[in-house]
């Protein structure tokens, strides 16, 4: 500007004047005749001013529109912000929105001016009218005026305890604001953070961690209590929320959970013990593998999974990292199948996808190979989409794929993209070095590509070769033959120097060409390439030390040539070579090695993947694009060696809690094992478990999220105050019962929480897994008679016993479960598996478990808990489906006995799917089902069932308190098969629990129509007590009512589906009889009961 | 995240910069400038670009970069999905995405941008949503608006952003009542030379269009859900039911909107509806090259073949071609070297072909490779799949709607290699 003034004075003409007035801005007040070429931007903004201060609204409008387009190009329109300031306070919406605009724009430039809107916004904070609070708060924070930060904390903090979701969630985005406008308030807006992180809305959830990520990554005791709700409300939260979030996730489950990846390998030898059933050997195995994966680790998995599906590609990518980074590694497959699907998206999504495929596909090739043919390239395609496509491609070849993904190479070496067909040579050269099958062939290809008429094809051929070359020094002079002929006509210098070092190399192989090609060298070296210089310079030393008499003189002046050469490399490079070979008195002992520094042996090239480093960044961050450390980027921890105390995810901290949950863990430590071999049995069940959330929560009705996670911190709470409470009455008792109210609970827990010492869940769990095996039945027999044992001696004589202790699952769990509550103090903390968890198992299943349970009053546990023998009969394994019949698939099922996790109304059911044919099943699911109103909640398809593999999958059926059969459909890929599960009626009934009393009063409210008694005969042997409820309690799954009547024994029930009463009392009389009376608004389920009953009484 | 758009036309001009924290000095776009350069073809343009203090996320559509500036770390596809949002929007309001529309409609264009984030993050990119903020300007709205002065942002508030169902806007009325469902199929393939498929892929995608009043609940059933290997849902979607029943149960927004794309895997085989038989040949030596392209239907289940639109790259040499085609018209473009010939539907009797003669420059020696020919098509009243919807069931409203469903099958990228 001031060049051009001075060049106006000089001048002084008219012309200058306008150049001058053109480059000043256009608010220059020095306005003249001469200005005439941009006077008309400059009257724009005069008259946009009177515009806006006019009275009409129109007028101000179509002012404010034609600033925003003003702002829209990037010109400068500041000096109207007096005049548009005043119309902050419009009553027009759209002007309001537009001034709105330009104060966002302009506040940080003119802050003393933007003060004045302050007051507006402050007013319109208090306004009743959500959107206005929550619109004003969104303006007020984006004005970045420090003075008025304050005002935005004071804002901020009174809109975080709004009481409207969206307001909360301006508030959350207000705080990444003023942090980035003053760190220092970073203490203060942590405090805010916490406050939003509780938040149970899902409209929050997504802004919050943002701000959380924004101002206080590294503060991860601040999720901590809010894991398991932010887990469960993932699938509701808007779809930028949940990309956020899971990225945060992953970061959290890193440092909070142990590895699950070890295992994997130990896994199937494992297994192989098993069926070799050789218990010594299992335990041992057992020990070495202190894995379990925490439920929390697990309920992230489980719910991030169905966000696979979303149509947001950033949300698949996302799940899709963090199985990469969280998932044992045989789940990490199940996100293959939805990143292929991304690349069918936009281009740009395609090459970020391709970025972190070509990643995964270096470590796990077995994941992508069935989807090679998505990555074949099209000519349509962008280049760098073919080069990773190509990379990809050749990632994943093998022995097994090469031929095809070889022929495919050579239609895109016949690409018109040259780039491309050059990256397809470098690609056939890694497939040759990595595979080495079928290095002749390609290096045979490549020979031929050196005919090719493209020269950079040629050209990239030769560096192949060389590298090929290097890698195979065997006999190849044909080939370095063949590479000097076609030396002439090579022009690209990175080939030509290749040839050269190729002949220098093997100069002995080829001792007539090379001095041959030296001579043609000599003559053109002035005109070369630096490269192509250095490679001669290199080929000359060479042959002056194999072949001196012939290339001496050669040498010589080669090396003269280059020690004037202008470049310094090549003037250094030829000093030192003269040095090195020529002998003379300064030349030291150097001389000497000279042969042997110029021609040793060189290591041959490794021919890598660009991509191979690229893994040590999270995937799918901006980092992993772009191979570089962004700013802000956070690194993912590796994994703790020993998991923090998963105790701390709990959401309501009582002080029982602490020390009952720590001691839970710890029993939980064998329960490894039992997964170990249950393993997709019990993945079902937790997967179903969140089901029955999930589906509650995603049935649209938005109340129901609310009240689910309330339910669900409730029931945790009410889980605590009872485990505390039975904790008291075992430890007052030395648990010769176990306790009746958490004994539900227990059970469910049963599952994951076995008794510490592996031997006892070893059987129960193998049993569980072929129930009907030879293993199964001694088993059972054996539990049979020591069932009815109170299992006071628990662990140590179990772990003792060798025999299998089958069906005393139910019975003596939840007294182990006591025990090692007691025995913490003494367990030897090294025994512990490093990451106890279980305490936020019970919270996230505990929700189902706890509407089980409603109906019991609470009062009665607490004070004098009558504890009900938790007891369960032999468990008997039903027949689904013969081998015979189903082709090879064979099931059987049985009744586990457990609330059914998928919907309380539900009967579970355990089904073991066995392969017996001779080749693998796939896709075992269930098919169509009859009465089409049957309500089955079906276990998750079985991808692929191997030759003699079983597996125990649960599935929960809806019978209706009726014992009429479940039909169903059974299918594999290729077949279906009918099946029907027709429940005992004792499988209808749930357990419950009651006192003598209350038994009494409910009695005497089911008589007349309700009751139906019968007087039996009874077996001999069957006529003590405990035998008499081994024998009922093995035909309906009831609760014992302990009594002091030595003559009377009680049980109690309710149906599963209604909630009925059933109650059953059996009274002694002389000589082997007795009268068994049932109680019951179900008469017809009374009556096959009472029939059942008898039969079972009879007999035994 | 998100720190500044700016949009650049084919031409290199940045005409519209949106700025969502501090500014951020549109030199910041010299750095993507110098990558378009190296980049020989538009396409060619790295999505992602580092430069000293950001990053520059980019997309191209409608012959618009849509550059988005990045200062910190993000998970690139958050952005891209978000800047296709962007485009999806501009294109639902104004009809076209182009430089032009942008332009002329640009105080809506700064209205939407500042509605769909908030400090860099996505606030509301929900359709309905958006509409209900801002209405979308039409002919009639323009010219009520000019003589009123009535503004084209809504008066009412957003109350969809906080329902449980944002994607739907309350009180929905219609006097006709109608949900429409296209299935549309895509096939991706690659023809070998010879005419063997070497991929082969089925690619679909349900869109609906419901007007329905009031709050409707949807479940369509199909009559092969198997068929569906892979899926991807609109958010209404209940993913549970899905799950477990196979049935689509949702909640519809109003409007036009994508419900369901599926992948149907390419363990199936593929039917492949058209064949080509071509010959194009150069020979050494002389400055001519022939060119044969015929074209007939296969396994289309009696139905017509139609908008056929062939299309082929051919080699630099190639000056100029002089084709006769049994019907329909072909261009060759001498300077991109592009043939297309569009010929419309096929007669299964007569066969459509295009055969002559291609010059090329003399001297020039004999391309090594046979151009690709990518072909378009459109069938009908067909799904290739197969895939069947077998019902749509209304719950939750009284009235009978009217339902309607439309199959169709399209060429996604199909390509010949010669």
């Amino acid at each position: 500007m001031s060049t051009t003034a001075l060049y106006n004075d000089q001048q002084g003409g008219a012309e200058a004047a306008v150049e001058a007035g053109q480059e000043s801005t256009a608010t220059s007040s020095s306005s003249g005749a001469a200005f005439g070429l941009f006077s008309t931007d400059f009257k724009k903004n005069e008259d946009l001013k009177e515009m806006l201060e006019s009275n009409k609204e129109s007028l101000k409008l179509e002012a404010m529109k034609r600033i925003v387009q003003l702002i829209s190009k990037g010109k400068n329109a500041s000096d109207l912000f007096p005049a548009v300031v005043k119309n902050v306070a419009s009553k027009n919406i759209e002007l309001k929105k537009l001034v709105y605009v330009y104060l966002v724009r302009y506040a940080e430039e003119q802050q003393d001016l933007a003060l004045l809107s302050i007051s507006t916004f402050q007013r319109a904070l208090k306004d009743p009218n959500q959107f206005i609070r929550a619109s004003a708060l969104r303006v007020l924070s984006s004005i970045r005026v420090p003075i008025i930060v304050p005002i935005m904390m004071l804002a901020i903090k009174e809109a975080a305890s709004d009481l409207s979701p969206y307001v909360r969630k301006t508030s959350a985005h207000a705080i990444q604001k003023l942090y980035s406008l003053d760190a220092d308030q970073k203490e203060q807006l942590i405090e805010v953070i916490e406050k939003l992180l509780k938040d149970k809305s899902t409209l929050v959830a997504g802004s919050v961690v943002m701000a959380f990520e924004e101002v206080c990554p590294d503060r991860i005791d601040l999720i901590h209590r809010n894991y398991r709700k932010l887990c469960n409300l993932l699938v509701d939260v808007e779809e930028w929320g949940q990309v956020v979030i899971i990225n945060m996730l992953t970061r959290y489950a890193r440092t909070q959970f142990t590895s699950p990846w070890k295992e994997d390998g130990i896994f199937d030898e494992n297994e192989k013990a098993f069926y070799d059933s050789d218990s010594e050997e299992k335990q041992g195995q057992r020990e070495a593998k202190p894995y379990i994966m925490d439920p929390d680790h697990r309920l992230l998995l489980r719910n991030t999974k169905p966000l696979l599906q979303s149509r947001n590609t950033a949300v698949v990518m996302a799940v899709a990292q963090l199985y990469w980074h969280l998932a044992p590694k045989h789940e990490v497959s199940i996100v293959t199948k939805s990143l292929v699907r991304l690349l069918r998206s936009h281009r740009e999504v395609q090459y970020v996808v391709l970025q972190n495929i070509a990643t995964m596909s270096i470590q796990r090739k077995g994941m992508f190979e069935p989807y090679m043919k998505s990555f074949y390239v099209r000519s349509t395609d962008a280049t760098h989409i073919k080069t990773l496509k190509l990379e990809i491609l050749t990632n994943l070849a093998n022995e097994a794929n090469i031929s095809t993904i070889l022929r495919e190479f050579q239609t895109y070496v016949k690409s018109q993209d040259k780039a491309f067909a050059a990256a397809t040579i470098q690609a056939i050269g890694r497939c040759a070095t990595n595979i080495s099958e079928v290095t002749d062939t390609c290096l045979n290809g490549l020979v031929l590509l050196l005919s090719n008429r493209d020269e950079t094809v040629v050209a990239e051929s030769v560096v192949v070769i060389k590298k090929l070359l290097q890698t195979q020094p065997t006999q190849h002079s044909d080939i370095i033959k063949h590479m000097a002929k076609l030396f002439d006509n090579i022009t690209v210098p990175m080939a030509r120097a290749s040839i050269l070092w190729l002949m220098g190399e093997y100069c002995e192989r080829v001792p007539k060409i090379a001095p041959d090609v030296l001579r043609k060298m000599a003559k053109t070296f002035t005109a070369e390439e630096d490269i192509v210089k250095l490679q001669t310079v290199n080929l000359a030393a060479k042959l002056y030390l194999t072949n001196s008499k012939q290339t001496k003189l050669l040498t010589q002046y080669i090396l003269n040539l280059g020690k004037y050469d202008q470049n310094y490399d090549i003037r250094d490079r030829t000093r030192f070579i003269r040095q090195l070979i020529v002998p003379s008195e300064k030349s030291g002992a150097l001389n000497k090695y000279a042969r042997r520094i110029l021609l040793a042996s060189k290591p041959a090239p490794v021919l890598e993947s660009a991509f191979k480093d690229r893994d040590r960044f999270q995937l799918g961050t901006l980092s992993h694009s772009l191979n570089i450390k962004t700013t802000g980027y956070q690194e993912l921890s590796d994994w703790p060696a020993v998991a923090p105390d998963p105790s701390v995810r709990n959401v309501e901290v009582i002080e029982p809690v602490q020390e009952w949950a720590p001691s839970l863990g710890k029993a939980k430590k064998p329960k490894s094992d039992d997964k170990f071999y249950s393993d997709d049995e019990e993945k079902d069940e937790e997967g179903s478990g969140s089901g029955s959330e999930d589906s509650s929560s995603s049935s649209s009705s938005g109340s129901s999220e609310e009240s689910g996670s309330e339910s669900e911190e409730e029931s945790s709470r009410d889980l605590e105050k009872t485990s505390s409470d039975s904790e008291k009455s075992s430890s007052g008792s030395e648990a010769s019962s176990s306790e009746s109210e958490s004994q539900q609970k227990e059970k469910k827990r049963a599952k994951k929480v076995t008794p510490r010492k592996s031997k006892q869940t070893a059987a129960d769990s193998g049993s569980d897994e072929n129930g009907n095996g030879p293993l199964g039945k001694t088993s059972s027999s054996s539990a049979e008679s020591s069932s009815s044992e109170e299992s006071d001696s628990s662990e140590d004589s179990d772990s003792d016993s060798p025999a299998p202790q089958k069906k005393t699952v139910g019975k003596t769990k939840p007294k182990v479960e006591v025990k090692s509550k007691k025995e913490v103090s003494l367990l030897d903390l090294d025994d512990f598996s490093p990451a106890p968890p279980s305490a936020p198992k019970s919270s996230v299943f505990s929700s189902s478990l706890l509407s089980d349970l409603e109906g019991l009053s609470l009062s009665n546990v607490s004070s004098a808990m009558q504890v009900t023998t938790s007891s369960f009969g032999p468990v008997k394994t039903y027949e689904l489906l013969h081998h015979m019949t189903g082709k090879g698939l064979s099931a059987k099922y049985h009744f586990p006995r457990q609330p059914c996790l998928y919907q309380p109304s539900m009967v579970a059911v355990q089904v073991i799917l066995t392969n017996s044919s001779d080749h693998s099943l796939e896709e075992i699911h269930i098919g169509d089902r009859s009465p089409a109103s049957l309500n089955v909640h079906c276990f998750n398809t079985v991808e692929r069932l191997e030759p003699g593999a079983s597996v125990s999958v649960s599935m929960g059926i809806d019978f209706s308190d009726s014992t009429q059969a479940a039909n169903f459909q059974l299918c594999t890929k290729e077949d279906q098969f009918s099946v029907s599960i027709q429940p005992a009626v004792g499988e209808l009934v749930m357990p419950s629990t009651m006192k003598e009393p209350d038994f009494c009063s409910e009695q005497r409210k089911l008589m007349g129509m309700n009751e139906t008694s019968a007087t039996i005969a009874m077996a001999t042997a069957n006529t003590s007590k405990q035998n008499i409820s081994k024998q009922v309690l093995s035909v309906a799954n009831v609760g014992v009512v302990s009594s002091d009547q030595n003559n009377l024994q009680r049980f109690a029930g309710r149906t599963v589906s209604s909630g009925a009463l059933v109650l059953v009392t059996l009274e002694l009389r002389e000589s082997s009889t007795a009268l068994l009376t049932i109680n019951t608004e179900k008469t017809v389920m009374a009556s096959m009961l009472l029939r059942d009953l008898k039969q079972a009484l009879y007999q035994a | 995240m998100i720190h500044s758009l700016f949009l650049i036309n084919a031409s290199g001009d940045i005409f519209l910069e949106k700025h969502w924290k501090s500014v951020v000095s549109r030199s910041v776009c010299d750095y993507f400038f110098e990558a378009q350069e190296r980049a020989t073809e538009p396409e060619n343009v790295p999505p992602v670009i580092p430069t000293p203090h950001h990053y520059l996320i980019s997309v191209l559509r409608h012959r618009i970069y849509f550059v988005a500036v990045i200062q910190s770390e993000v998970p690139p596809l958050f952005v891209i999905e978000f800047l296709h949002r962007v485009v999806d929007t501009f294109q639902d309001y104004f009809g076209v995405c182009t430089e032009a529309a942008i332009k002329d409609n640009v105080v809506v264009v700064y209205e939407l941008l500042e509605e769909m984030l908030d400090n860099g993050f996505p606030l509301a990119t929900e359709s309905n949503i958006l509409k209900e903020l801002i209405k979308p300007p039409t002919i009639l709205r323009t010219m009520v608006n000019t003589i009123t002065g009535s503004t084209n942002v809504g008066e009412q508030l957003p109350t969809g952003q906080l329902s449980v169902v944002p994607w739907r806007r309350t009180g929905v009325k219609y006097t006709n009542n109608e949900a429409y469902f296209d299935v549309v199929e895509e096939i991706d393939a690659i023809i070998d030379k010879s005419g063997s498929t070497i991929t082969a892929e089925i690619q679909g995608v349900i869109d609906a269009c419901v007007k329905l009043t009031g709050m409707p609940d949807l479940t369509l059933s199909f009559m092969n859900p198997r068929l569906l290997d892979d899926v991807s849902f609109h958010p209404c979607v209940r993913f549970k039911r899905w799950e477990a029943e196979r049935i689509l149960s949702f909640i519809p927004p109003d409007g036009n909107f994508r419900l369901l794309s599926y992948h149907v895997s390419s363990q199936n085989l593929v039917a492949i509806p058209v064949y080509v038989k071509h010959n194009i040949t150069f020979r050494e030596g002389s400055s001519q090259g022939r060119f044969d392209l015929t074209l007939g239907p296969k396994q289309t289940m009696g139905k017509a073949v139609e908008s056929v639109l062939v299309s082929s790259q051919l080699p630099r040499g190639v000056l100029n071609a002089n084709l006769n085609p049994s019907q329909g018209t072909y261009t060759f473009d001498p300077v991109t070297k592009l043939l297309t010939w569009d010929v419309g539907k096929i007669n299964p009797q007569k066969l459509p072909s295009l055969k002559g003669t291609m010059n090329l420059q003399a001297g020039a020696s004999k391309p090594d490779e046979n151009p690709t020919i990518n072909i378009q098509f459109k069938i009908q009243q067909m799904a290739i799949s197969g895939l069947k919807v077998n019902r749509l069931d209304m719950y939750g409203e009284k009235y009978k709607p009217f339902k309607g469903i439309k199959y169709m099958t399209k060429a996604g990228k199909f390509q010949v290699r010669t």
